[in-house]
């Protein structure tokens, strides 16, 4: 097991030769979804979605989505069948054995970008773009640290050698990423007419992602208070039960 | 004896010829129970109750998962999204998980504070050790089925333990796995595994309180009830104590399931299992820490590798445990009335602590030295200090009875005391 502790080490020493200890903190930010009663921004969860549609959805999957579940960032039935609609899905095979093309339907997954990590990284100089749906769980940090990587592009202190096709950012493992910075500001026209800064994609595209990760999360917290509720009511009346009955005792 | 009289009369035929109802009144509602049992008594029934959440949450999580490389992580999320309150199963049975360990520990050093593995329950005790072992090695396997990237390298990093042992090691550690490295048929043993020792447990738990019953509870003053006077019956006096304890209970429990669900694991179970990229950090959850960090610490020691010293100590301080009845040389029970195990136990709370910390970090500069010396505490501190203060130590004088200690201390009169036995 030591050894293959030390092998990680060694692979990770030589994936990030900048010193994986140096990113700065992310910031703290304010979420919709925040404490015990945030629930998800449905405009801000909705303009993410678009960004993510039309920025990310180039190299990112997220198969764990389907159009359907887009109801609950508050799309309606006929905004979800013609979100579908606009993707071409794989389907098949048909009568004759061959695979064919049709216009999504709501309970299709996410159209991926990619038919496979080969496909990916092929087309990708050899980077290949992690699915987007668990993200935000899946990072220290969570919506805060995507909100800040988007953001983080600099160009490299002096001195620091980068490794071709890759881009120097303040808050990735390494300061190396392979992802060039994809939001500029202005990379998309919001449906609800907000001024798209890279800001407000930012926050966007990590609100929307953030839902992605936990569509269940509103339904979470609102289950936890009723219940919470009942159980110090219980507890209240338990504990008035064992006062009475150990009154003989003590 | 008999059903009671007042019972009907469907109860006393089945009784007659199947005694459950005896048996039941026996052991719950008769069963006498010293009367000055302190709120640290509660963790040992939230512990059983714990055992049925976990049983019943993950009955119903098997109902939705799917056991392959390919499909478990995808399976999951399944459950977190499309089935019918499967994230509340989940996060129930997830952080169930860690509270079922924050409550055994408790239990656990509720018994060494209160010197409950003595004469007469060194079965018992030993009984709790078996439960905990197989516990261990339930919440391992349980966590390597979402096949997320902590739960395959915790895989890996487990199993190769046993590479350490010298000669057949290797062949070992292949005939686990079911393969040349960790791979669907481990993933499917561990869940045949993970359905299985829970059922183990309950047998295991089932002898832990038959082992109980034969002398009863302990108790805070560690002496021997000396008759009716020092008890009072389970029920109803303890079933509503440990309700009550059970509401406080199920608050924390609930505060984790509904609000915190993630904060005890770890992201990057939520990436998953690659085989070809290593996390940047192994660490295992945090009832494992302590563990993490003797097995870590431990240098080449003579003639035996550092990897096959670390495994021995790591299941070393497991069962050094069941030792522990012979160990502790000192016939008084309780902590309370011996002057220097009372603070030397607060050491080893301490000492695991610091082994806790030491495993959620990577053994770099004084890590090691305080990993190192925590852990050697460890070891003192049961096979060295447990022997040699029970010699020295003087203890106080104890109560002369239960009774009269609780009495004396309420300043109740003692007629009050012995009234109680009519309720």
């Amino acid at each position: 097991m030591r050894a293959a502790i030390l092998a990680g080490f060694a692979l990770l020493a030589l994936a990030a030769p900048a010193g994986a200890q140096d990113q700065p903190p992310v910031p703290r930010q304010s979420w919709s979804f925040d404490g015990p009663f945030g629930t998800y921004d449905r405009a801000a969860a909705q303009r993410g979605f678009q960004v993510y549609d039309v920025v990310c959805a180039h190299c990112h999957s997220m198969k764990l989505l389907h159009y359907r579940d887009l109801a609950g960032i508050g799309y309606n039935d006929d905004e979800i069948k013609a979100i579908a609609a606009s993707k071409q899905v794989t389907d098949g095979p048909n009568d004759q054995g061959e695979m064919f093309q049709r216009p999504g339907r709501p309970f299709d997954a996410f159209v991926a970008p990619f038919a496979n990590e080969q496909a990916a990284r092929a087309a990708l100089s050899g980077a290949l773009p992690p699915d987007l749906s668990l993200i935000v769980k899946a990072r220290e940090g969570g919506a805060d640290y995507v909100d800040a990587l988007l953001q983080g592009y600099k160009s490299p202190p002096p001195g620091m050698k980068m490794v071709e096709n890759m881009q120097y950012n303040e808050y990735f493992l390494g300061h190396q990423i392979a992802m060039p910075a994809p939001l500029a500001g202005s990379d998309v026209q919001y449906a609800d007419g907000t001024k798209p800064t890279l800001t407000q994609e930012a926050h966007d595209v990590a609100t929307f992602l953030a839902w992605a990760s936990e569509p269940t999360m509103e339904e979470r917290k609102y289950t936890g208070a009723k219940v919470l509720i009942f159980l110090v009511v219980m507890t209240g009346v338990l504990y008035g039960a064992k006062r009475q009955i150990w009154a003989d005792v003590h | 004896m008999a059903a009671a009289p007042q019972q009907s009369k469907i109860v006393r035929w089945i009784d007659h010829r199947l005694p459950i109802f005896t048996f039941m009144r026996h052991e719950l509602n008769e069963y006498p129970t010293p009367r000055n049992l302190s709120y640290w008594w509660n963790f040992g029934s939230l512990s059983g109750i714990m055992l049925v959440i976990m049983i019943l949450t993950g009955i119903f999580l098997a109902m939705q998962y799917t056991p392959h490389v390919d499909y478990a992580f995808d399976s999951v999320e399944r459950i977190m999204r499309d089935v019918n309150f499967g994230w509340l199963l989940r996060y129930m049975h997830m952080n169930g998980a860690s509270l079922f360990f924050v409550v055994v520990y408790i239990h656990l050093f509720r018994g060494l504070y209160y010197g409950s593995y003595k004469e007469p329950r060194e079965l018992l005790w030993m009984l709790g050790v078996v439960i905990l072992l197989l516990m261990m090695a339930t919440a391992f396997m349980g966590y390597v089925l979402p096949w997320g990237q902590m739960s395959f390298w915790a895989a890996k990093v487990i199993t190769n333990l046993f590479s350490a042992i010298p000669v057949v090691g290797d062949g070992i550690v292949k005939w686990m796995w079911g393969g040349f490295t960790v791979g669907n048929p481990t993933l499917n043993r561990f869940y045949s595994l993970h359905y299985l020792l829970p059922f183990l447990i309950v047998g295991v738990v089932a002898l832990h309180l038959i082992a109980l019953h034969q002398h009863g509870s302990n108790n805070p003053l560690g002496i021997d009830r000396k008759g009716p006077q020092d008890s009072i019956p389970f029920h109803p006096y303890y079933t509503v104590k440990d309700m009550f304890g059970l509401g406080v209970f199920l608050i924390v429990y609930a505060v984790f399931v509904f609000y915190l669900p993630d904060a005890l694991g770890d992201p990057v179970n939520y990436v998953p299992a690659n085989p070809l990229q290593t996390p940047l950090e192994i660490v295992p959850e945090w009832y494992f820490l302590p563990y993490y960090a003797i097995l870590r610490s431990v240098p080449d020691i003579l003639f035996i590798p550092a990897k096959l010293a670390g495994v021995l100590c790591l299941f070393g301080a497991i069962i050094v445990l069941f030792f522990l009845p012979w160990l502790d040389t000192s016939r008084v029970r309780s902590a309370r009335f011996r002057p220097v195990y009372k603070w030397v136990f607060w050491l080893l709370v301490i000492d695991v602590v610091v082994l806790g910390y030491c495993g959620a970090h990577r053994p770099e500069g004084w890590f090691i030295v305080a990993g190192r010396l925590a852990t050697l505490y460890y070891f003192l501190h049961f096979i060295v200090l447990f022997p040699v203060i029970g010699w020295l130590e003087r203890p106080l004088p104890l109560p002369t009875s239960i009774s009269a200690a609780v009495t004396k201390k309420s300043s109740a009169p003692v007629a009050a005391a012995s009234s109680m036995e009519k309720h």
